[in-house]
Order: C-alpha cells, then structure tokens, then sequence
C-alpha cells in the first residue's frame, strides 16, 4: 500500500532534554504518533536545547515534543523556545509532556511552549491536538 | 519560503532551505529542481549501507562520519526508516546513534521515511543527494531501512555499496542466496566481537571464491574482489580500514572506466522514470477528462488500444505539466 507522497506528513521531533534517563514515556508517545500517521523523529536521551533545534532544522520537523520526568522544564523548555528565536524558526510549535504542576504550565505557556500533557492524559488527547493544528497534514 | 526566498537561501549556504528543499522533493515537488544544478565539480561522492535489521548500519555511519570529520570532510547522512502501509507513520530512529555529532556545522543528518517505496530507499534519495552536493557536502552516506534479501536499490544510487552482516544471522545457505550479497562492493563483518565473526567471513570468503568475477570494462587491470572488514563500529575497530575499502574502490572505479559508465547508465535510468512519471501525470490527465477514451476503455475491457492512443497523442506533444520551468 503506498503512501500518498503529495501530502506533506507533518515531522515531528521528539527528544529528552536535560539529564533525566525515563525515556518510556516519549517512547509510548512517540508510538501513538506513529499510529496517528506522523513521521515521528526520535533523537534520544540528553539533549541540549541547541541539539534539539539543531536536529528539528535539519530534519524540516514543524513540532518538536519534548519530554522531562527530572523537574527542570521551567529551565529548559523556554530555553528550547528561545534557542528557536536566536535561530529564527518560530514557526516550529513546541509542546511539551512530563510531571509539571498546574501553575508552571500556565508560566511556560506563557514563554511560548504551545501545550503540555501531564501523566495520565489519554494519547488521544495530544493527537487530536495535533490535528486542530494540522488539519491539512504539514504543509 | 517562496520559491525565490528557498533557492536564495539554500545558495547561501542556510541549513534550514536545504532541509526544505528536501522536503519538497521527499512529497515530488518540482520547483526545487534548479537547485539540483551543482556548480562544476561540486558532486559528493556517495557510499551506501545496507543490511538486516539491527546489524549496526547506523553505528557504522556514526562512526564513518567521525573519522571523516577527522579528514576535515564535510559529511551528509541520509538515514532511511520505514513508514507504516497502514497510517503512513513512522519512526525515524536513526539520529539516536549519531548523537555526537550534533552542532557539528560540517555535519547534516537527515532522517527519511521509504514511504511506501519498498527499495531500501526514499523515491527522493537521487533528487536528495543531489541537493547535497549542490549545498558543497564533500561526502553522502545512505543508510538504507534495514533490508531482507532484495531491496537492492542502493547499489543503483550510491557509488560504493557497502553490505553489513553479523554473526549469527544463518547457515551457509544463505550464503550462495541470490539478491543482497550481489551487490555488495564491500562486506562488514559488524559486531566482530562477539562469537561466530570469524565463520561469517569464512563462509563469506567461500561464497566469494566461487562468484565470477563481476563484468568490467575491456582493458581493466583486474576484476573488483569485494573485501571483508571486521568491525567493532561501537569501538570504532575497523573504520579505518573500511574507509580504505571504499577508497580503493572508488579508484578501481575510476582507473577501469567504470565511474564514467555508471554514471552515465544511471543519469540514462532516471530519465527514463522521469519520462515515465511525465507520460504517467499526461495519461490520468487524457482518461479523466476525455469522457470518449473512457468509453472505449471500457468497451475494450483491456487498456492496451487506449494506451496506444494516448501514446500517439504524447507524440503529437507533450503538454507542459504544471509547475515545470
């Protein structure tokens, strides 16, 4: 069964910033993405921000999700944001999964992270977000 | 991007128009064509990966390109994955080894899905990696989705194709199997580490010694003997000597003419897809709006009588296709 190549598939990046090594969770989201029909590009443990947007631009991802278990997200997910500026590629959204309490995510929203997802979202729940964004596939 | 705003971009050396323009031709977008025009002597030189799954290809490349970087070369990986046939998703895995050479400006990865296409390979591999060489990368890797017997596309794109085998991955039998170990200009024994390397190449080389030598052009000194490297790519073991190999045989290719040849059959080859795909886009074009070939069609039952009219029709002069400059 070929895949209809005239559609842009949307690329997404997933990584783990930072120090922390529980990769299961981006590893089961990374999958529902998968399934939803996305090209899902997954980099691995311990990336720096610079990594990470470095490997989106070079990938052409239009999402990056990052994924954080070790309580550094206010650090290091605007720093993904900003590094996105310095680079000038705003127009790659952001999202973000991990345990976040309520009133950070409200802070990051705030500093450009475009969603996040705490333990126990249903995966359906970040597809359908995906689609609302990118009804037309990526292009 | 515009158009314009892309190819003044990718000219100038920016990253992100590069990995755009490959987007564009991963969905058979023709706009970025022009880019595809290197300036003289810009064409990289392209070595191909190929084998099972999970033999190492990617931790190879990962180390071919240290050692390159070493060189002071400048490095394109082009890492291939398979998409669902159900969803069209994928994931794309392949950066996860080559990790440490991200933020190397001398060094691009880029991570594609076959999509469907089901010869190791993207359908947008060739357009790719002449895009990267039009960029001024001086060397292309391809890492083909990990293959099982015939997806043998590789050796058709890449001028060096290097086949990786472990230990432990069958009899002999598979051994003197038509397909994946034809193409081989190179074998890597990877994991030479571990237990049963040694009977791989054993029976590799007793494979080899009983092959033809492979045809060459009139005149040559002597027929290519693909050689057998041990690997330990994880320890980088072997790179050296690998790189060697593909050196080698990048001279053997030039010294008996055969880089001259190749180059031409494969530049003749992708014309004639290109030619195929043109007449393919004018022939749905002819049956979806000429209601009168339609009922003919199905009056024949059989598409040959409607597909020689269309033929006659193309001779009479191809209508230009949208997009084409």
């Amino acid at each position: 069964m070929p895949v209809d190549t005239a559609v842009r598939p949307v690329r997404i990046l997933v990584a783990k910033v930072g120090l922390d090594g529980h990769d299961r969770g981006v590893k089961v989201v990374a999958r529902a993405l998968r399934d939803a029909g996305y090209e899902v590009i997954y980099t691995g443990l311990r990336q720096t921000p610079e990594m990470v947007v470095d490997a989106a631009l070079q990938e052409d991802a239009q999402v990056i999700g990052l994924s954080i278990h070790s309580g550094a997200h206010m650090t290091l997910f605007p720093a993904v944001v900003q590094e996105l500026k310095r680079r000038k590629a705003t127009d790659i959204i952001v999202f973000g999964g991990g345990i976040i309490p309520e009133d950070d995510i409200a802070a990051l929203k705030k500093r450009g992270v475009a969603e996040l997802f705490t333990p126990g979202t249903p995966l359906q729940d970040i597809v359908d977000w995906l689609r609302k964004r990118f009804p037309r596939g990526g292009s | 991007m515009s158009d314009i705003e892309l190819a003044r971009r990718f000219r100038a050396g920016d990253i992100r128009a590069l990995a755009r323009a490959i987007s564009l031709v991963e969905r058979r977008d023709p706009s970025v064509r022009e880019l595809e025009e290197a300036p003289k002597g810009s064409t990289a030189e392209v070595v191909g990966f190929t084998g099972a799954p999970g033999t190492g290809k990617s931790t190879l490349v990962d180390a071919l390109v240290s050692l390159l970087r070493k060189q002071k070369k400048s490095v394109a990986v082009i890492a291939t994955d398979p998409n669902s046939p159900f969803t069209g998703g994928a994931i794309l895995g392949d950066r996860i080894r080559m990790q440490r050479h991200a933020l190397d400006p001398k060094v691009f990865i880029r991570s594609m899905g076959a999509r469907g296409h089901l010869g190791g390979l993207s359908l947008a591999t060739r357009e790719a990696i002449r895009l990267l060489g039009a960029f001024g990368f001086d060397q292309v890797i391809l890492e083909t989705v990990g293959v099982g017997q015939s997806e043998l596309e590789v050796a058709a794109v890449a001028g060096t194709t290097v086949v990786v085998l472990t230990p432990n991955l069958g009899d002999g039998v598979q051994m003197i199997k038509a397909g994946i170990l034809e193409i081989a200009d190179i074998f890597v024994v990877n994991k030479a580490d571990l237990e049963g390397h040694q009977r791989v190449v054993m029976e590799l080389r007793g494979m080899l010694s009983l092959s033809a030598p492979r045809a060459h052009a009139a005149g040559s000194p002597k027929a290519w003997k693909p050689p057998i490297i041990p690997t330990v790519a994880a320890r980088q073991e072997g790179i050296e000597e690998l790189w060697a190999a593909v050196e080698a045989h990048r001279r053997y290719l030039e010294a008996s003419g055969q880089a001259r040849e190749l180059a031409e059959k494969r530049l003749k080859d992708e014309t004639a897809e290109v030619v195929a795909e043109l007449a393919r886009e004018q022939a749905r074009q002819a049956l979806g709006e000429d209601a009168g070939l339609t009922a003919r069609l199905m009056e024949d039952g059989t598409p040959y009588r409607a597909a020689e009219e269309i033929v006659t029709r193309l001779g009479r002069g191809l209508k230009p296709p949208a997009r084409e400059h």
